[in-house]
C-alpha cells in the first residue's frame, strides 16, 4: 500500500499516494489545472509555465506538473492573481505564434487554440513576432514547420527518450531556440525513422504528417486509374475518434463503406495480408527454428523499426525476417494476383493504403523490393488522420454509414490478422499458426497467448509447444528495444545460444494502435481502449488463425504455390542494408 | 635558501593584461642584473584587488605598495628601493610620501576591507603549494580528517551561518546536510566557477590568486557529505584560472592532499576540471549539471534538488568558489569566530567587484553589513570626475537598481531583497548622472535575452518583449501603456519562469520603475533623456554667437548635415543629423549644444 498523503486543493481535502504531482492530485478532485507542454506520456519538462499554482505561505508559484505533493500542502489553483500570470504567459506564447488557425493542420484540434479559447483571449496586448524559418518537408512522412513551434519540447523528449532516435534536438539558444535535427541537417539526413510520434504528441501544428490527400483526390478523378485501397488493422479502432466516437470503437464496415463512397473500385484489408505475412514469416521461423538457422528471428512489419535497425543496429540484419510487411504484401498482390484474376492492367491500378503510421509513407519506396510487381507496389499512403479529413471534406456522414464488407480475394481476414495492430499481436498470430504447423494439432490449447499482451515495454515468455520450448520477447516503443538487442549481443559475445528465439518489435507505444498517424491525443488510456477494440475484433472472428483463412489458402493454391516458394520470395520478401547516421 | 626581500607582482588577469607579465620579467632581470638572485625573490601573486591602479607591486618585508608600475620602472624599483633603500615616490599611491614602509594603511581602498576569502590573494604565489601550506593551508583538511566526524564538519559549517555566495544565499551547511543524509554511495561535490555577471570577477580572482583554498574546501565538503569525486565547472574564458587550478590539482595530488587515501586517513577525493562554453545559464545549478553530463545546458525543475538527485542522478552538492574559499577558515577558526562577522542573517564577508563610474575600481572584501556609502565613497573613493551618484546595481543582470536613498542600508542578503535587489555573486556597478536608467535596464535585458536558454516561454518570449519596449522608450516612441505591459510581463516572468535567470531577469526593470519612474515618463512624455544617453532624444544645434566658423564640425560630420561658410556661423540640418555627437565633441568653442 502506497504511503497516502493528505493535502488541500482549493479547500477540498485530497488524499493521494506520495509521489503524486499537484496536477494529478487536483485531477482526483475534479480540478483541472491548465497545461500546455505537459503530456502524460512524458516526464515533466516544465517549459511553458501555464500550470502554475500557489502554495499557502509561499510568494512563489509552483509548477503543478512537476511538483510533488507534500503532506498538509494547501494549494490554490485558480484565483485572479494566478490566472493573470497564466494569461500573460499565454499571451506571450500567442504573440510569437502565427495564429493562422484557419489554415493550420491542427485547426479545431490544437491545444494552444483550446487554451486561448478557454482563457477568452480576444486580443494579444504585445507586439507579435513570428520568426520566419523554412519548413522541412524533406521526408515523405513528416513536415516540420518551425514557425508554429511553441518549444514545448514534447517532440524532442519523444524522439530522444520514448523513441531513442535522437533526430530532433533543440538548436540555437534563447529566443533563437528551435527544434531541428542536430547540426541543422534536414530530417531526411537525420536519423529520423519517420515513426511520427512527434506528430502525435505535438500540441500545435508545428510537426505533422505529410498530407497526400490531394494525390488521392486526383487519382480518384482520373478515369484511367483503377483505384483500390487497403486499411490497416489499427485504423478501424481509431478513426471513429475523429468523429467523436470513443477510442476503440470498431468502425471496420463504416470505413469500407466510406472508402467506396469516395470512389475506390475495390476495398481491401491489410488484415488479409497480415494472414499472408504469418504464412511467410511463420514458415520462416519454423524453418530457422528447426534447422539451426539464425535466431532469434525478428519481425520486420514495422518500417520505423526496420529503419532504426538499419541505422543503429545493422548487426541484426541477418536476424530480420525477410518477409515484407502486410502493407507491402497487399500492394504487390493487388498489382499481380488481383490484376491477373480481374484482367486489369496493373499499370492502371492505383493502390492507396490507409495506415495508422507515417513511416508507411516512407516504406513504399524504401528499396527496389517495393517495386516487385513491376510498378510501385503502393502508390500512396494516407494516415488515419488524412482519411478522416477526406471523409469530412467529401460530405460523408461517416457515423451513419451502413456497414459494408471488404472486396473479394484480398479482403477477408482472421482474428490473427487483426491483432497485428497491437503490441504482441504479430507474435500471438505467429504462435497460433506455428503451434498448429509444428504439432499438427487443429489449434493450440488456448487460442489467446496472454503472455504476449499488455503495455509492459518488454514482455518475455517461454512457450511450450508440446515439449518444444520457444523463447520469445516482445518490445514496443523504440526506447525499449535496445535493451533487448543488448541482451542478445551479450549472448553473442559470450558465445551462448541466444536467450530468445523470436522477437517482435513495434516502434510505437502500444503497437500500431498508438501509431504516429493516428488521431492525436493518444495517451495510455486511449491506447488501452483501442487495444480492447482490436481484441474484440479478434474475439468475434469465426476464424482466428491465419492459415485457416480460405482466401489465403486459395492464394497459395492458385498463385504462390507454397510459403517461401520462389515466387513468394520474389514478391513477398525483401532485403535490408546498413545505413550511416551520426552517433546518438 | 632564505631571501631577504620579496617583490610581489600582481598576477591577476587585469594586471597581467596591462603588461604585468613583461613587468614580472623585467623585475626578475633587474634582480639578476644587480646580482641579487639569492637575496631577493620576485613572486607573481594573485590579484591584490586594487585593479584601478594596476599593475601593483608590493615589496616585503617593508610592505611598500607601488601602483601603476610599468616594465620600465623595474630598474628603479630594484636599483633604488632594493639596493639603495630609497622609496620610488613617483610609484606610490600617495606621491608625496618618502618613507619606504608605505603600505596599504594610507590607502582608503583597503581601510574598510576585511579579508577571509581573499586572505592569500596577492600574498602567495598561487603556483606554489608550499606557500599555501605555509599559511596554514590544508590544515583544515587535516583537522577534519583526523579530529572531526563528517557530521561534525557539517554542523560546524551550519553553525557558522555561511550562505551561498553564488546568488541565492542558501545556507551552505543545510545543502551539505541534505546531501549527507542521502544513503551512502556515489556522491559528487561540484564547485561552481561559472561566473558570468557582467563586470564580476570575484571567483576568477580567487581561483587565480588562491586555488588551493577552493580545492581544500572541496575535499572538506567531500568528506562531510561522503563524496570522493569533485568537479570544478569553470568557463573556458578564464584561461589563467584554469591553468592555476590545473597546477594546484597536480601539486595537491603529488603531496597526497588529493587522491587516494589522503594523508593516510582512508578518505579519498579527486578533482577534475570541466570547462563550460560561457553560457550564463550554466551558472544555474541544474543547467550546470546538465552541461557537465555533456547535455545542453538547460535548467530542469527542482525538486528533486541536486543534493538528492544531481550529477548522473547521484546526490551532489554545488558550491560557489567564494563560498568554498570561506570553508577552511571556518574550520580552523571556528564557526563562532566566523558568525561574529557580518549581520544577523548574513555572516562573514562578501567580495565585490567594484566597477563603473567610480574612482577606485577593483576587487574588495568587506564584512556583511557594510553600507553602500562606505563601499562607494570610502573604499571606492567616490564617483569619478566629481559627478553625482545616481544608482548602484548589485547582483548583476538579476539584481536591482538601487537609488541614493538606500546608500546607508547595511548590505546583506535580506536588506538587499527588501530594496528590490539581490546580493547575487557580487558584481557592484556604480552609475552617475550620465547614466540613463532605461538605457541601463536595456543593457541588462539585452544580456539576459542573449543568455536565456530558451527553454521556458515566459523567459524566452517575455525577455525579448521587455527589451523591445525598452528600445522603444529609449527611442522616444514608447507609451505609458508599454510600461503597464512591461509590468505584466515582468510579473509573469518573475513568477512563472523555471529558473533563477528568468525569475530575476526583470529585476532591473521592476526596481528602476519603482525608483526612477520619472525618468521613464520623461522619455515617453517629454521625449527627453536627462542623462543625454538616448541619442534619438537628443538634438544638436550650433549657437551662432559662439560659432567662429572653423568648419571643424562640418568636416567631422559623417552625413554632411552641417553647412556654413568659413568664418561664418554654421547650421545643423536636423533632418539629416544622425545624432552621433561628433560635432559636439570636436567643437573647441562650446558652440554646439546638445539637448
Amino acid at each position: 500500500m502506497a504511503n497516502m498523503l493528505q493535502l488541500e486543493i482549493n479547500g477540498i481535502p485530497v488524499e493521494v499516494p506520495a509521489g503524486t504531482n499537484i496536477l494529478n492530485a487536483a485531477k482526483s478532485v475534479q480540478v483541472r489545472i491548465p497545461t500546455l507542454c505537459h503530456h502524460p506520456d512524458l516526464p515533466a519538462w516544465a517549459a511553458c509555465g501555464i500550470c502554475v499554482v500557489r502554495q499557502a505561505g509561499s510568494p512563489k508559484l509552483l509548477r503543478a506538473c512537476c511538483t510533488e505533493v507534500t503532506p498538509g500542502m494547501k494549494i490554490t489553483t485558480h484565483d485572479s492573481d494566478i490566472v493573470r500570470v497564466r494569461r500573460t504567459v499565454l499571451e506571450l506564447i500567442l504573440a510569437n505564434h502565427p495564429n493562422d488557425c484557419l489554415q493550420c493542420p491542427r485547426n479545431n484540434n490544437c491545444e494552444l487554440q483550446k487554451l486561448a479559447a478557454d482563457f477568452g483571449i480576444r486580443e494579444i496586448p504585445f507586439p507579435t513576432d513570428v520568426p520566419s524559418i523554412p519548413v522541412d518537408n524533406s521526408t515523405p512522412s513528416i513536415v516540420l514547420n518551425p514557425e508554429k513551434c511553441i518549444k514545448c519540447g514534447r517532440c524532442v523528449q519523444v524522439c530522444q527518450g520514448m523513441q531513442d532516435v535522437w533526430a530532433l534536438e533543440f538548436i540555437g539558444r534563447g529566443e533563437k531556440t528551435r527544434i531541428a535535427p542536430a547540426a541543422d541537417v534536414t530530417l531526411n539526413e537525420s536519423p529520423c525513422i519517420k515513426c511520427g510520434q512527434c506528430t502525435a504528441h505535438c500540441p500545435v501544428g508545428a510537426i505533422y504528417e505529410n498530407d497526400e490527400t490531394r494525390k488521392v483526390w486526383d487519382a480518384l478523378r482520373d478515369p484511367d486509374k483503377h483505384c483500390v485501397v487497403q486499411i490497416a488493422p489499427a485504423v478501424r479502432v481509431a478513426i471513429g475518434e475523429a468523429f467523436g466516437k470513443d477510442p476503440g470503437t470498431l468502425m471496420t464496415g463504416e470505413t469500407y463503406a466510406g472508402l467506396r463512397r469516395l470512389g475506390f473500385k475495390a476495398v481491401f484489408d491489410t488484415n488479409y495480408s497480415a494472414d499472408v505475412t504469418i504464412m511467410e514469416e511463420g514458415s520462416e521461423f519454423i524453418e530457422r527454428f528447426t534447422t539451426n538457422g539464425t535466431l532469434p528471428l525478428i519481425t520486420s512489419c514495422c518500417p520505423a523499426w526496420t529503419d532504426w535497425m538499419e541505422k543503429y543496429a545493422p548487426d541484426f540484419i541477418d536476424n530480420f525476417s525477410s518477409a515484407k510487411s502486410p502493407q507491402q504484401m497487399l500492394g504487390v498482390l493487388s498489382k499481380t494476383y488481383y490484376a491477373e484474376k480481374m484482367g486489369i492492367d496493373p499499370a492502371k491500378i492505383y493502390m492507396v493504403s490507409i495506415m495508422p503510421c507515417t513511416a508507411k509513407k516512407y516504406e513504399i519506396s524504401r528499396s527496389e523490393n517495393m517495386f516487385s510487381s513491376g510498378h510501385q507496389d503502393i502508390d500512396v499512403v494516407l494516415t488515419t488522420r488524412e482519411l478522416a479529413r477526406m471523409f469530412k471534406s467529401s460530405g460523408i456522414d461517416f457515423l451513419k454509414l451502413a456497414s459494408e464488407d471488404a472486396d473479394n480475394i484480398l479482403g477477408s481476414y482472421t482474428g490473427a490478422g487483426t491483432i497485428f495492430g497491437v503490441t504482441g499481436g504479430v507474435m500471438e498470430a505467429a504462435l497460433r499458426t506455428a503451434y498448429c504447423l509444428i504439432t499438427g494439432d487443429a489449434q493450440p490449447p488456448a487460442i489467446n497467448f496472454e503472455m504476449t499482451r499488455g503495455m509492459k515495454g518488454v514482455k518475455e515468455a517461454e512457450i511450450d509447444i508440446k515439449g518444444t520450448k520457444v523463447k520469445i520477447a516482445i518490445a514496443h516503443q523504440m526506447g525499449n528495444v535496445e535493451q533487448v538487442l543488448n541482451s542478445i549481443r551479450e549472448d553473442r559475445k559470450a558465445g551462448r545460444k541466444p536467450r530468445y528465439d523470436f522477437i517482435e518489435v513495434m516502434a510505437c507505444r502500444g503497437g500500431c494502435i498508438g501509431g504516429g498517424g493516428q488521431p492525436t491525443g493518444a495517451t495510455d488510456e486511449v491506447r488501452k481502449l483501442r487495444t480492447a477494440g482490436i481484441y474484440s475484433d479478434d474475439e468475434k472472428s469465426k476464424l482466428r488463425m491465419s492459415h485457416l483463412n480460405p482466401d489465403v489458402q486459395k492464394l497459395y493454391a492458385e498463385f504462390l504455390g507454397k510459403p517461401l516458394s520462389e515466387k513468394a520470395h520474389h514478391l513477398l520478401h525483401n532485403h535490408y542494408h546498413s545505413k550511416k547516421v551520426y552517433a546518438k | 635558501m632564505s631571501y631577504k626581500q620579496f617583490i610581489l607582482v600582481c598576477g591577476g588577469t587585469a594586471c597581467e593584461s596591462n603588461k604585468g607579465i613583461a613587468l614580472f620579467t623585467a623585475l626578475k632581470n633587474a634582480v639578476e642584473a644587480h646580482g641579487l638572485v639569492n637575496d631577493v625573490q620576485v613572486v607573481r601573486t594573485g590579484c591584490l584587488g586594487f585593479c584601478e591602479k594596476g599593475p601593483i607591486v608590493k615589496i616585503l618585508p617593508q610592505d611598500t605598495f607601488y601602483v601603476e608600475v610599468k616594465p620600465e620602472d623595474a630598474e628603479a624599483i630594484v636599483g633604488e628601493h632594493i639596493v639603495k633603500g630609497r622609496v620610488v615616490s613617483r610609484l606610490l599611491y600617495d606621491k608625496n610620501q618618502s618613507k619606504t614602509n608605505v603600505g596599504i594603511e594610507g590607502i582608503d581602498f583597503y581601510q574598510k576591507q576585511f579579508r577571509i576569502v581573499l586572505r592569500n590573494c596577492g600574498v602567495i604565489d598561487p603556483d606554489k603549494i608550499d606557500e599555501y601550506i605555509a599559511r596554514d593551508g590544508y590544515k583544515a583538511l587535516e583537522k577534519v580528517l583526523f579530529e572531526m566526524k563528517p557530521e561534525e564538519v557539517t554542523a560546524e559549517v551550519l553553525k557558522s551561518g555561511v550562505r551561498g555566495r553564488g546568488g541565492a544565499g542558501f545556507p551552505t551547511g543545510k545543502k551539505w546536510q541534505f546531501a549527507a543524509m542521502q544513503p551512502a554511495g556515489q556522491k559528487y561535490m561540484v564547485c561552481n566557477a561559472d561566473e558570468g555577471d557582467p563586470g564580476a570577477y570575484m571567483d576568477r580572482s580567487t581561483l587565480e590568486g588562491d586555488p588551493h583554498s577552493v580545492l581544500e574546501a572541496m575535499a572538506i565538503a567531500g568528506y562531510a557529505i561522503g563524496a570522493n569525486k569533485g568537479y570544478v565547472y569553470i568557463r573556458a574564458e578564464y584561461p589563467l584560472a584554469i591553468q592555476r587550478l590545473e597546477t594546484a590539482i597536480a601539486q595537491a595530488t603529488e603531496y597526497g592532499l588529493l587522491g587516494d587515501n589522503i594523508l593516510g586517513s582512508g578518505f579519498s577525493f579527486s578533482i577534475e576540471i570541466r570547462l563550460g562554453a560561457g553560457a550564463f545559464v550554466c551558472g544555474e545549478e541544474t543547467a550546470l549539471l546538465a552541461s557537465i553530463e555533456g547535455k545542453r545546458g538547460m535548467p530542469t525543475p527542482r525538486p528533486p534538488f541536486p543534493a538528492v538527485k544531481g550529477l548522473w542522478g547521484r546526490p551532489t552538492v554545488i558550491n560557489n568558489v567564494e563560498t568554498l574559499a570561506n570553508i577552511p577558515v571556518i574550520i580552523l577558526k571556528g564557526a563562532e569566530w566566523f558568525s561574529k562577522i557580518g549581520t544577523h542573517g548574513s555572516k562573514g564577508t562578501k567580495v565585490f567587484a567594484l566597477t563603473g563610474k567610480i574612482n577606485n575600481s577593483g576587487l574588495i572584501e568587506v564584512p556583511m553589513g557594510t553600507t553602500l556609502r562606505e563601499i562607494i565613497f570610502d573604499i571606492g573613493g567616490g564617483i569619478r570626475g566629481g559627478k553625482k551618484f545616481k544608482a548602484a546595481q548589485t547582483g548583476g543582470p538579476s539584481g536591482g537598481i538601487i537609488p541614493p536613498q538606500f546608500l546607508d542600508v547595511p548590505i546583506d542578503y535580506d536588506n538587499l531583497a527588501k530594496i528590490g535587489s539581490i546580493m547575487g555573486s557580487g558584481g557592484l556597478i556604480v552609475m552617475d548622472e550620465d547614466d540613463c536608467i532605461p538605457d541601463i535596464a536595456k543593457f541588462y535585458l539585452d544580456f539576459t535575452v542573449d543568455e536565456s536558454c530558451g527553454k521556458c516561454a515566459p523567459c524566452r518570449i517575455g525577455g525579448r518583449k521587455l527589451l523591445n519596449y525598452l528600445e522603444k522608450i529609449c527611442k522616444g516612441t514608447g507609451t505609458l501603456q508599454d510600461i503597464e505591459n512591461m509590468k505584466d510581463i515582468s510579473e509573469a516572468m518573475c513568477r512563472a519562469s523555471l529558473c533563477g535567470l528568468g525569475q530575476t531577469a526583470s529585476n532591473p526593470i521592476t526596481s528602476s520603475l519603482r525608483y526612477f519612474y520619472e525618468e521613464y515618463k520623461e522619455h515617453i512624455e517629454e521625449k527627453k533623456c536627462r542623462a543625454k544617453k538616448c541619442k534619438n532624444l537628443l538634438s544638436y544645434t550650433i549657437l551662432a554667437a559662439k560659432c567662429v566658423g572653423c568648419t571643424a564640425c562640418a568636416r567631422v560630420c559623417p552625413v554632411n548635415a552641417i553647412s556654413g561658410e568659413r568664418k561664418q556661423p554654421h547650421v545643423i540640418d536636423n533632418a539629416k543629423c544622425i545624432k552621433c555627437g561628433q560635432c559636439y565633441d570636436v567643437c573647441k568653442f562650446q558652440a554646439v549644444t546638445r539637448a
